[in-house]
């Protein structure tokens, strides 16, 4: 199965980015192919590698960043999202990157299975 | 599921969130005027505190905050013309169609939920 994924929440403040973390590894580790991951609305803050987590919890933004490296996952944060909180390229973690909101509807059309993880 | 990319797929944008007090509505029509670029089939629909982005008469000046609402009005003109209200949604806040800013199918939740088995993908906020 080909899944596309949504992250529509940030980091830490709300399971739905661990959720998500969580499926794609699970879906990887069952053969599956993880066709992209795209973070919008406050998703956008999971791309940011200013993220400073205590030395005892999760690193979620490295955690992404391990997925991409490890798996070839696009993760792709949209644009208009990440420049209204403060993220652009200058502060994006490793295996992320920007483009536009066309990425999610390509998504939503070519993988088999569109999985929104949100409130 | 269409296959070999001819035929276009159903694409549901679901609306559950009042219009201000967070940004996921205006976030979500923003997905949903640029999957009118994309030749999809696309329907949109409101339901819970959703139904209040179409509200006639919104004035927004008191909280400095956009607003939006007269986008709703221009989706017609991306070809996006299937907009759906859930009836339940309308009468638990005491609104009527008469209320809403665009022409809309008001369907119960029953037939709401069958068109939405009916989509291929389902974006909901």
């Amino acid at each position: 199965m080909k899944f596309g994924i949504l992250v529509n929440e940030g980091p830490y403040q709300h399971q739905a980015s661990d959720s998500a973390y969580l499926f794609c590894k699970a879906a990887l580790a069952k053969g599956h192919e993880v066709y992209r991951v795209f973070f919008y609305h406050d998703g956008v803050g999971n791309s940011t590698r200013l993220t400073e987590p205590p030395q005892d919890d999760r690193n979620i933004v490295q955690r992404w960043s391990k997925l991409a490296e490890e798996h070839g996952v696009d993760l792709v944060v949209c644009v208009a999202a990440a420049l209204r909180r403060g993220i652009k390229d200058d502060n994006l973690a490793p295996g992320f990157r920007i483009s536009g909101l066309g990425q999610l509807v390509e998504a939503g059309i070519q993988a088999e299975r569109l999985v929104v993880f949100g409130d | 599921m269409p296959e070999g990319g001819s035929t276009a797929k159903k694409f549901m944008f679901v609306n559950r969130k009042a219009p201000y007090g967070t940004v996921y509505a205006l976030e979500s029509l923003e997905v949903v005027l640029i999957s009118a670029a994309f030749d999809q089939d696309v329907s949109v629909a409101f339901l819970d505190d959703g139904v209040y982005q179409l509200k006639k008469g919104q004035q927004t000046k008191g909280i400095e905050t956009k607003n939006f609402s007269p986008t709703y009005r221009a989706l017609e003109g991306y070809d996006v013309e299937k907009l759906y209200v859930e009836r339940e949604s309308l009468e638990a806040r005491g609104l009527t169609e008469a209320d809403l800013l665009v022409d809309v199918t008001v369907l119960g939740s029953r037939e709401l939920g069958q068109l939405m088995d009916e989509q291929d993908v389902v974006l909901s906020c």
